[in-house]
Parts: structure tokens; sequence; C-alpha cells
């Protein structure tokens, strides 16, 4: 299967350690990939904040750089629901009927990581090795917008070497929500940190996600407290064969 | 503060209340506050999760929910009309509120005419939204609150901070504390041995609002649903003071906002499914009293229906934000929401707290007509649109679909206008730009690598005292240096195992 990766602006720029991931591990499955270089943003930063002009332009270039593939491949959860849930909302609005047939046929297409290797390629095995202690922070957007389910529990607990550590009250939301750790801080910090006291108190090494937007502030507050447990994306570690890069 | 709290003096009010993120901080500053609403959030949300789990039906009652509250919000007039006449056929008389001051003027003139100086309350959202106690106040007459948590706000001199749960900011050590220093001046002292046990507490409210359920003359009532198809008017609760007061005054007054209604009989079957569960966690609550006008010989022999639109028509021509107006005030989204569970309900600004708040009080407020006040503007953004709210909701209201519609509203009635928005909107129009090609995406990244580099070699960037949004992450949070490559760049440049250029 021939597959297009969705890097998102985020990982682009702040993680582009798991775009390498992906790569590395569709190419060691047997995948071709490919990087449309016209890709910027999916607009859900200005869609969430109330800035829906500013959306149509975003989505247009998304359809227009991606709409020749069959799979597109996203390791962002929250960016992969803009794209799905919300692309056909700004498209409507925009009046480009054009667009809307457009986005209608490509959005679909659109998976996040874990939905690409266990329903279209078929695969919970990704033969991964990572001999560490790893709790996993299942992200409101994948739990209930993309509804992912245990989608990344199965492919995790096929990694070699590693032992899944339940994370209590898993479900609830670890407080970035995108503008709103800036609008809010003191109530995104106060929600952050609780949730980094339950990933501490799992005993784990490694704190896992589909999203790095999540990662990058639970990552942000564990910085802060001098913690050692480590964030990382589901790729990330999905991508390791137990060798030092 | 002391005085009596019935009404006669100034109350407080959530007129003043500053915007969202900083009336959030006041309240996350306050330990006591935030241990209460953990304890008792998380009780509820438990106990609910069990009383739905037993319906195997509960997804088809929900969508049965909507769907009737659909039906309402399109024939509002035409019901409406027919519950006028109903109610009017069966001895009761309908009044028609277009706002607050014309509903409160309309009820401070019955009980004049009914030649009282109190009146005894059952638990009203709608009174709270439109202040009743306070413009019955200004006229010379007390209210007294009788619902248990109602009461122990009014006494504190507080206000409330759940739609169910009024008091849930406060633990039952504060609670004897506001018994004991305040029951005296409203009426009937709390005994000077007074425990913190619940039994206790419970009891010296009982002989407390006894005193008052005997001499009232007009009692206020709020309205859980109005059956268009009878007239009947229906409140539910669970301690039988609601009861007291809609069956032992010679006068009922009920002031019901024009969204209550339900078009037959039959659709009590879906509501009363829908709403105990999600609210108490209860099976069927405690006390369900129906009345339908006036029953010579029994209960009050006058009962008046104020009707209150206050902004609920202006919400109906919103396609989005309408749904918000099926709400049955069960208060599940409150229980569930991560950010209500921490900053309280007061920090909302509106009796209307948590996410429902957060899209119902800009609407009412006027949020798509007119620009807004800065407090009111801050609601939409209120919410990290985690979706836990429209998950648990019995009338399936999507709630970070309406707070995102408000958000695109906030920003056309205000833009570069408002303080808050000048930076954000700047942010904003950057980021588009940026965004609409990759040449300049790819730019801006360089750039931020190299920034990156000066202030995070170590691979993360720590305290940046900076104003602002940005400087907003930095206070308590690192992050994660720009890299160098960017993925773009990496992907651009990396060796090819085919060779090709």
């Amino acid at each position: 299967v021939k597959i297009a990766l969705f890097i998102t602006c985020f990982n682009d720029l702040l993680f582009p350690g798991v775009g390498k991931a992906v790569v590395e591990l569709l190419s060691r499955l047997g995948h071709e990939v490919d990087f449309p270089e016209a890709q910027t943003c999916c607009g859900q930063i200005h869609f969430n904040t109330g800035y829906r002009d500013e959306c149509v332009p975003l989505v247009r270039r998304f359809d227009r750089a991606f709409g020749e593939f069959d799979a597109i491949v996203t390791p962002s959860a929250s960016c992969a629901t803009m794209v799905r849930h919300h692309h056909s909302t700004v498209a409507g609005e925009s009046g480009d009927a054009a667009l809307a047939a457009s986005v209608a046929r490509v959005s679909p297409r659109v998976y996040e990581l874990s939905e690409l290797l266990v329903d279209v390629l078929g695969v919970t095995d990704v033969g991964a090795t990572f001999p560490h202690r790893v709790t996993f922070h299942p992200t409101c957007h994948s739990l209930r917008l993309l509804q992912i389910g245990d989608r990344p529990r199965r492919l995790l607990e096929a990694v070699r070497g590693l032992e899944l550590v339940d994370l209590p009250g898993s479900a609830e939301c670890c407080g970035f929500g995108g503008t709103f750790a800036v609008k809010n801080p003191d109530t995104s910090v106060a929600m952050g940190e609780d949730k980094i006291a339950s990933v501490v108190g799992t005993g784990a090494e490694v704190l896992a996600s589909a999203d790095t937007s999540c990662l990058m502030h639970l990552g942000g507050l564990l910085s802060r407290q001098r913690s050692t447990v480590r964030v990382m994306h589901l790729a990330e570690i999905l991508a390791s064969t137990g060798v030092q890069r | 503060v002391s005085g009596a709290p019935g009404g006669r003096e100034p109350q407080p009010s959530f007129s003043g209340t500053p915007p969202f993120p900083e009336a959030a901080r006041l309240a996350l500053a306050d330990d006591q506050l935030r241990r209460n609403l953990r304890r008792a959030t998380t009780t509820i949300r438990t106990k609910r999760s069990r009383a739905v789990a037993e319906r195997p039906d509960w997804e088809a009652l929900r969508l049965s929910g909507a769907a009737i509250k659909d039906d309402v919000i399109a024939r509002l007039a035409e019901l409406l009309e027919q519950l006028e006449s109903n109610v009017t056929a069966a001895g009761g008389v309908v009044h028609w509120a277009r706002d607050a001051a014309e509903a409160n003027a309309i009820v401070v003139e019955l009980v004049r005419a009914a030649g009282a100086s109190e009146v005894v309350k059952v638990k009203s959202m709608t009174t709270q939204e439109i202040e009743l106690n306070e413009a019955l106040g200004q006229a010379g007459i007390d209210a007294w609150e009788t619902d248990l948590a109602e009461l122990i706000v009014q006494l504190g001199h507080d206000l409330p901070s759940h739609i169910l749960v009024p008091a849930i900011h406060r633990n039952r050590t504060e609670i004897r504390e506001i018994f004991r220093t305040e029951m005296g001046a409203a009426g009937r002292p709390a005994p000077s041995d007074l425990t913190d046990e619940p039994r206790d507490l419970a009891e010296a409210a009982r002989l407390h609002l006894r005193e008052k359920f005997l001499r009232a003359k007009v009692a206020v009532s709020g309205a859980n649903f109005a059956i268009a198809e009878t007239g009947t008017v229906m409140v539910v609760e669970s301690e039988g003071n609601g009861r007291m007061c809609l069956t032992l005054p010679e006068t009922l007054i009920t002031v019901m906002g024009i969204e209550k209604l339900l078009p037959t009989w039959r659709d009590l079957e879906v509501f009363l499914q829908l709403l105990p569960r999600s609210s108490t966690a209860e099976r069927m609550n405690p006390y369900t009293s129906m009345w339908t006008g006036v029953t010579p010989g029994d209960g009050p022999q006058a009962f008046h229906l104020v009707l209150l639109d206050n902004g609920r028509t202006d919400v109906l021509r919103d396609e989005v934000g309408r749904q918000a107006l099926r709400c049955i005030k069960c208060s599940a989204c409150l229980n569930v929401c991560p950010v209500y569970e921490r900053t309280g309900g007061r920090a909302y600004g509106s009796p209307y707290p948590g996410p429902i708040g957060a899209i119902l009080t800009p609407q009412l407020r006027g949020i798509s007509r007119h620009p807004v006040d800065e407090q009111t503007a801050s609601l939409p953004y209120a919410s990290s649109l985690c979706g836990a709210c429209f998950e648990v909701c019995p009338v399936r209201i999507d709630i970070p679909e309406v707070l995102i519609h408000l958000r695109t509203q906030v920003v056309k009635q205000h833009g570069w206008r408002a303080r808050t928005f000048g930076e954000e909107t700047v942010t904003m129009r950057v980021l588009a730009s940026t965004f609409a090609s990759p040449g300049r995406l790819d730019g801006a990244e360089r750039l931020a690598g190299i920034g990156g580099r000066v202030v995070g070699r170590t691979g993360r960037i720590g305290r940046l005292p900076l104003p602002g949004l940005l400087g907003a992450w930095f206070k308590r949070r690192d992050l994660p240096a720009p890299a160098r490559p960017s993925f773009r760049r990496w992907w651009r440049l990396r060796p090819r195992p085919d060779g090709e250029p």
C-alpha cells in the first residue's frame, strides 16, 4: 500500500523524530511512504479557537496535497479528528461545492497511526522491542472522537520486553486542549499536574500517547518538575528495535 | 456578615465575576474547595455510570430525548399556546415575561396581591437566572430557599456552584458553622450542640424550615417539565421540601423558561428515566409533584404560571446553538467536566455553571447578536474540548460543537477590538499566513530552530519570562526546543535507499 504521511505542523517542528519513526516503522513493514511537501497544517488551531475563515485555505491546501492518495497516515489522533470530523464542516460553510465534494472523498482516507496498522495493514505485532515499563495516555480525541479504542494497547502489548502498566483515571483530559493551554493556563496546569501525579504513581519510565500535543504539555510539566519519566509517541516505541539509535 | 438573609439586604451576585481564566485562578488557589469538589464530583460520577449501565436502551433513550426536545424547539409557539389554554382551562393564570425585569415585576405584583410579605421557594434555576430574590428583597418581601443545599447557600450569603448540589463546595464542618451562626437571624436557630453529622444537620434544617412552610401564604417554584397536552406542571426533587412548598401555601407561582415544555404526557416516559439517572444517579427521584391548574379544596387555590423568554427566542434562531435549549438541567456534564471539577461553579459567573453554562449563558446574553462583556466572551473558551460532557448528556447536546461555534461568534463580534483578543488575533493571522505555503512554513521552522538553539541548548526551553499567551505556557511548563532540522527538511535531505535524487 502506498501511504502518504501527514506529519502535522506540530510534529514537523517540535517532534520530527515521530515522523522519522513512522517512516522507519512502515518501511520495515514493507510499505512505501510518501511525504507530499505541499502540506502544512490541518487548521485545527484556527478552527477550535474560532477563526473559521482562516481555516478554509488550510482545508483546501490539505485536500490538494493529499487528494491522490488512497491512505493517509498521521501520528496525531487530534489532527486526524480535525480532518475526519471537521473538514467537511469548514468546506460546507465555505460555499465551495467542489471543495466539499472533494473533502467528502479525501477525509475518510485519513488514519491515525494505530488505525492504519490494525485496520488497514492488519498488523498488531510490528516486530518492535522496547524493554521498558510504559503507561499509555489515551487522549480525548482518540478516545471520544476517533474512538480508536484498544488499538494502541494491542500494538503495545505485542512489543517485546515492554511492560504496560494501567494509568488510573486514564480517560480524563490532561488539560492541554490546544489554545486552552495558554488561554486558561492555571486550569490547564492544574489538570496536567493531576495527570502526571497519576503517571508518576504507576512507576512507569515512559509515558506514551498517540498525540504529541498532549505529551508536549505533560512532558513540559514533567521536565519542569525534574521528573525522570520520559514522554514518547506510540510511533517511536513501535519503531524501536531495542538497538540504541 | 449578619442579618436576615431572606432577601431584604443586598445579596451576593454573580455580576462582577472576573473573566473565566482569572476567576479560575482564584478558585484553584482554594485547596479546601478543590478537595470538596473532587470528592463530590468523583462520587456522583461513579454512581451515575452505574445507574446508566443498568439501562440497556440508554442510547435509544438519549436519542428519543433529543428528538422530543428538538420537536418542542421546532413547534414552540404552537405548544406554548396549547399549554396556556390548558392551564387556563384548569383554573390557572398564565403570564408572559419577555425578560427578567418583566418576570420579576409580575411575581412581586402577585405576592403583593396575595397580601404576603414572604415567600417559600423550591430550588429554581430560572428564578436564579432572573435574580428574583433580589427583586423581592427590594420590594420588602423575604424569599426563603427551602432546598437544603440552597438553604446552606442562602444562609452562608453565598452563591450556588452546582445546578443540582448548589452547596457542593461546602463540606459538613463548614455547613455546621453556617447553621450555627446564621440560622437564628433567619428564623428558628440551630441547636447549640449541633454536630456535623448529616442526620443532625438535616434535622436542624427540617425544624428551621418547618416553621416557614406552615406560615407561608405564597410559594415560588420553577418547573422541570410542563405538558402542553394537559397543562400539567411538574417538579422532581429528593427531599420533600419542594412538595411542602407546592402543596401547603394558598398561592403558587411557577416561573418557567419557555423551553421546559414537553408535547405529551407519554414523553415523560423518556424524561423520567433520563433525568434521575443522569442527575442524582437514581432510578427514580423520591418526590415527583405534578399539578394541573387548581384543584378545589386541595393544595394551592391560586396558581400562576410565568413563562419566561429572557433571550431564549434569540437562541432558537441559531441553528447550531439552539440545541442548548434541550437541556433538562441534570448536571451530568458538570460532574464529568475536568475544568468544572477544579474551578467549581462560581467561576462561571452565572447560575448555569460548567459545560452547559459555558454554552447557555453567552447565548442568553446575546452573543450571536452583539459584542458581549469580557467575562461572557471568556466562557466558550473555558473548556479543553475533551468531550466528556457530550458523552454523558442525556439529550445529546454536542457541547464541544456549540463551544467552537460560539468561539467563532466571539471572534466575529470582537476580533481586534477587545483587549484580550488583540494578541490572539495577530497570532492567528501570522500562523494562517505561515501555513499558506510550505516555503513560508519551512522558513519559519528554520528561524524557530535557530531561536530554539539559542534558548534551549539542552533540547528543552525552560523558564522564559515572556508576556501574554506564550509566557502563559512557560509559567509552570517547559517546551521541547524546535528541532534542527525539521521533519520537512530531514525528508528532503535524507539518504534514499534506491539512490533517487
